[in-house]
């Protein structure tokens, strides 16, 4: 019972994290019908944006996610009117390339500056004991901060005239634009704000484990998954859909050795593609 | 319209400077091994150099070869750490050799040596390729393997489908040399013997310990570890309570500590590399797991492990050598073997003195495998690939690294069966990890410490 | 009359450009060339292939590099623990990845777009998965073959030269495959279902399950070519016979190349090639070869997405019949 309580626990404070960065890659997806495949490679500079700060300037290392954050999304921005925004109206595989194309440039340029060596924010901040289970106290706070980012993004889309734009275009940008919407600005918002969650939840991750400029791409397959599992398209099933996957990693390692796991989790991803496209929460098509 | 036409035109010019690049580059590589000719005359290669010492007996007065080391490194990527130990020992010994006039053969022919390696970035997508160009493009004369069990078996392929010598260093997996390859030689000892005596170490501290977890890298070389050190372990009364491998570049290790938690076991052993070894001692530490022995390979080893601070005091890990280890030419006499080369303090202090740390195993294997072909060819009298080849098989000597002597039978040929383990702990001094021999107790420079915490 | 001539010179001219890159090694006679030239062919083949679903069909596959390492676990295992000959274990290798198209292609080639892309991503990774936890296949650690197997084709050296034969013969395969698509009724039938679906299939342009064996053309050749180069190379793991990547390089060279046509996979994946190897020994570019690919990517994608020999075919009508 107690190893349940605490593979739960594990599985849902990682949850939150993964859960954020598959919000970023939904909510672009949901507003334009773009697949971005840079979404690793953001989740990567995020670790290092974090790092540098933490290590080079010595700033806390949770300023450095809010600072994180902000560059995130100036950067999402800038990607979007450089790569995306021509071909936003071509087949499918143009901004799956296009965006792929910014995932090679990326990866390339940091495979060059910080070589594949593993790094790691030093960081050690002890351990909490949440009833059987102890907990490093940075897994917990990347939890908390977690749930705040997607707290936060709740109420933006909910309450603010710019969220409101991005809500009406992900139902209809034609609609939208024909009430006077700005769609190029709203669309490049909305590729900013999923590219921040990326980097937000990239600077979390490297906050509890290893990583290296490489790692963004498993946490991209990891989202892709929470995406698939929440329905593409709707960030908040993405959050559920991040804790489901968290708890998916942590539990069926108690019945069956762990690197079933992955075989697991990519079966369930194309059956749900197959039987369920628009996610466990999503209605029928 | 006309903007795409000068993209493209932009895009030709890009293209067609890269074909003038090729054009230079692969000009040259036609040019230079004119040897290289059919596939009948690759197989002999070595051509420069073999024919180098047959000209020089013509010619009386001392003529200089350069022998060429091809190799390549981890110069990023998880195996950055050990690699780059095991090329500055190598470095060091070719610069030693070099410095002290290379090697004098009977004709008056002088050996000297300069290596050439590329960064394999840790990953098996680029080292066959990486090996087929320092064989057939920059004409390596020797071989020294990558670090690591599954890049060397993996350049091993491409070393003996063109008839190289190689050297493996930082490669102990047992199943290389099972393969019926002929010309590659372990300088490590084997896999298979590397924990065993971790499981002797354990029972010789708390004989009422039972339960143990394996819990590994699943990589050819700490697969390999494992298997025999489970076998072991049963055979010595323990009870194995998990037995469960990680992929390559896990770094959440939260599932397998609850499951280790739930099993129930006292001490752990296994872990796989350096960046794996040191992350799981950090995650069992921070998740206060209660166990009182654990003993990871190759992350103890290595003097960055110290680093981890608190989650490193007290674990033990193999060691291939330690600067402590006191093979020298008495001991030589005393076991019968003919001794070679410095001793581990000299080696220690040149090492220190020209990289300012102190030598871990990895480099120190670097530099034997300099050594051991600096004797091979002392040997062979000669540089032929098949007269270096004879001396390494009849090779049986001491070196600062410990015995040195391969298995020659059809079935596990260059199988390293002379070479010793010894055990190492970080132990707190006074508020400073230090790493300390732990066993055998022969060897030991200070007393084991136990409980883990 | 005429338009036949030239229909069947478009076919010369994409085989001699594959024969010219099959010659250049044996010319020099230098070993490292034939290893250039191996890589060369070998991309040109899955690129080739992946273009008769990719270019003719339109369904983009993010993860076709499954069936080259599906064929080259199954063929590696029937040489290494079977004692199979290379030609037998090079056909089951195709015959293993046309069987996994043939059956998938039934269950996703429903979805569209870039539904169709995530769920063969899934694929790849499911069944990399899978042969990791899989121990008659090796595992995690995968196999090595037992180097005495090449002695029975005269030795390592006799191995090396035969497998670059097999690799060119293999590709001037794949070209006639190819070639045979692009001019048959059938390839007329998949252009219908790239250019608009719903209506191809309402019109009764396209058989029901033309897509399903394009698929499997697609595949099968991938399939012997993994079974072929991981004899090869000796050795075999997880990581090595599934790499992402290497499907989107792929697409890359098809997309440089120019998608849906014959010619275009050839020179697009022998021009990234060729790039990629000239940067990567540049001591200058080594490290940023990838980004400069990433930024050639990001030009044709978005400025000539038809690629090389579309391009030239919108640019200079008459040479239409020439480059397809």
């Amino acid at each position: 019972m107690d190893a349940l309580i605490r593979s739960l626990i594990d599985g849902l404070l990682l949850g939150f994290v993964y859960g954020i960065a598959a919000m970023g890659l939904t909510l672009i997806w949901g507003v334009m019908n773009v697949i971005n495949l840079s979404h690793g490679a953001i989740i990567a500079l995020g670790m290092f944006s974090v790092y540098l700060l933490f290590t080079a300037l010595g700033i806390s290392a949770y300023i450095a996610v809010a600072i994180t954050a902000v560059l995130g999304l100036l950067f999402g921005i800038v990607i979007y009117f450089i790569a995306v925004h021509r071909v936003i109206d071509a087949p499918e595989l143009s901004t799956l390339l296009a965006t792929y194309a910014v995932n090679m440039i990326i990866i390339g340029v940091g495979t060059s500056i910080f070589k594949t060596s593993p790094r790691n924010v030093p960081l050690d901040l002890g351990s909490v004991h949440l009833g059987p289970a102890v907990v490093p106290t940075t897994r917990l706070i990347a939890a908390l901060v977690a749930i705040l980012v997607a707290a936060g993004l709740f109420l933006f889309l909910k309450y603010t005239r710019p969220g409101r734009y991005i809500r009406a275009v992900t139902d209809n940008r034609d609609a939208a634009e024909i009430v006077g919407v700005p769609s190029a600005q709203v669309l490049a918002l909305s590729f900013g704000l999923g590219t921040m969650l990326a980097a937000v939840s990239g600077a979390l991750i490297a906050t509890v484990f290893p990583f290296t400029i490489l790692s963004g791409g498993s946490y991209e397959l990891k989202s892709f998954v929470i995406g698939v599992l929440g329905g593409l398209g709707n960030p908040v099933g993405s959050l559920f859909g991040g804790l489901i996957l968290g708890d998916i990693e942590s539990l069926v390692p108690l019945v069956m050795p762990t690197t079933w796991t992955p075989v697991l989790e990519f079966v369930l991803f194309v059956v749900i593609l197959l039987v369920k496209p628009n996610g466990l929460f999503g209605g029928e098509e | 319209m006309r903007r795409k036409l000068y993209l493209f035109l932009g895009l030709l010019v890009l293209a067609s400077l890269v074909l003038v690049g090729c054009q230079s580059t692969s000009s040259e590589a036609t040019s230079a091994p004119s040897s290289g000719g059919n596939e009948a005359e690759v197989t002999q290669a070595p051509a420069e150099a073999t024919q180098a010492p047959a000209e020089a007996s013509e010619a009386p007065e001392a003529k200089e070869v350069t022998v060429t080391i091809g190799f390549t490194q981890s110069q990023t990527g998880k195996y950055n750490e050990e690699s780059s130990s095991q090329t500055q020992g190598l470095e060091l010994w070719v610069k030693q050799v070099n410095d002290q006039g290379g090697i004098k053969l009977s004709d008056g022919t002088v050996v000297k040596f300069k290596t050439v390696y590329y960064d394999d970035e840790s990953t098996g997508d680029k080292v066959q390729q990486l090996y087929t160009r320092l064989i057939t493009e920059d004409n390596a004369d020797f071989l020294i393997s990558p670090y690591s069990s599954g890049l060397t078996s993996m350049a091993a392929v491409v070393s003996e489908q063109y008839g190289k010598i190689m050297l493996a260093t930082g490669a102990a997996s047992d199943s290389i040399y099972t393969k019926g390859y002929e010309r590659v030689y372990q300088i490590y000892t084997p896999a298979s013997r590397y924990l065993t005596g971790a499981v002797d170490l354990l029972k010789s501290l708390d004989p009422n310990l039972k339960k143990v977890a394996f819990v590994y890298e699943n990589s050819k070389f700490s697969q390999a570890v494992v298997g025999a050190a489970k076998d072991y372990a049963e055979q010595q009364g323990y009870e194995v309570v998990l037995f469960e491998g990680y992929d390559p570049g896990t770094t959440d290790f939260g599932a397998f500590i609850n499951k280790i938690a739930d099993s129930g076991a006292e001490a752990v052993m296994g872990g796989g590399h350096f960046q794996d070894g040191s992350t799981f001692a950090r995650q069992l530490y921070e998740k206060q797991l209660d166990i009182k022995y654990l003993a990871l390979l190759v992350a103890p080893a290595d003097n960055g492990f110290s680093e981890l601070g608190d989650a490193a005091k007290n674990v033990v890990g193999p060691s291939q050598w330690e600067p402590s280890a006191n093979y020298s030419p008495e001991s030589a006499k005393a076991a019968g073997l003919a001794w070679f080369g410095p001793t581990s303090a000299e080696f220690a202090k040149a090492y220190e003195d020209a990289y300012g740390e102190t030598p871990s195993y990895h480099a120190a294997g670097g530099y034997a495998a300099g050594l051991v072909l600096q004797k091979a060819i002392m040997d062979a009298d000669s540089v032929d690939p098949d007269k270096v080849k004879a001396a390494l098989d009849n090779m049986d000597l001491l070196i600062f690294f410990g015995h040195i002597k391969f298995d020659t039978s059809e079935d596990a040929h260059g199988l390293q069966i002379g070479h010793e383990m010894v055990y190492v702990q970080w132990q707190d001094k006074d508020g400073k990890l230090v790493k300390e021999v732990v066993w055998p107790k022969e060897g030991a420079t200070a007393a084991p410490v136990y409980p883990l915490r | 009359m005429s338009k036949r001539i030239q229909q069947h010179a478009s076919l010369w001219l994409s085989l001699g450009a594959v024969l010219l890159i099959g010659i250049w090694p044996m010319l020099t006679g230098n070993a490292l060339d034939r290893e250039t030239a191996f890589t060369v062919l070998r991309a040109v083949a899955l690129a080739s292939s992946l273009n008769i679903l990719l270019g003719y069909t339109g369904y983009v596959s993010f993860g076709h590099v499954v069936f080259y390492g599906l064929g080259g676990y199954v063929g590696f295992y029937l040489i290494s623990e079977r004692g199979w000959s290379l030609w037998l274990a090079i056909l089951a290798g195709g015959l293993a990845a046309g069987l996994l198209a043939y059956l998938l292609g039934l269950a996703i080639l429903r979805l569209r777009g870039a539904y169709f892309a995530l769920a063969t991503i899934g694929v790849n990774e499911a069944v990399r998965a899978f042969i990791n936890n899989f121990e008659p296949f090796g595992g995690p650690t995968g196999m090595t073959l037992n180097f005495k197997i090449y002695k029975l084709y005269g030795g390592p050296a006799n191995a090396l030269q035969l497998s670059f034969y097999i690799i060119l013969g293999l590709t001037l395969l794949v070209i006639l495959v190819s070639y045979w698509v692009r001019t048959s009724k059938f390839g007329l039938g998949l252009l219908a279902i790239r250019e608009d679906e719903d209506a191809a299939e309402v019109m009764g342009v396209v058989a029901p399950n033309a897509k399903t064996w394009a698929y499997v053309l697609s595949a099968v050749i991938p399939g012997m070519v993994g079974a072929l180069v991981f004899f090869k190379n000796g050795t075999i793991e997880p990581g090595l016979a599934f790499p992402l990547n290497t499907s989107i390089v792929m697409i890359v060279m098809i997309m440089l190349g120019g998608q849906g046509t014959v010619l275009g996979p050839i020179l697009g994946a022998a021009g990234y090639e060729t790039m990629r190897d000239f940067l990567l020994v540049s001591p200058l570019f080594k490290n940023l070869q990838l980004a400069i690919s990433g930024v050639l990517l990001l030009i044709i994608v978005l400025f000539i997405p038809r690629g090389l020999v579309g391009w030239l075919r919108q640019r200079y009508p008459k040479v239409r019949r020439l480059l397809i």
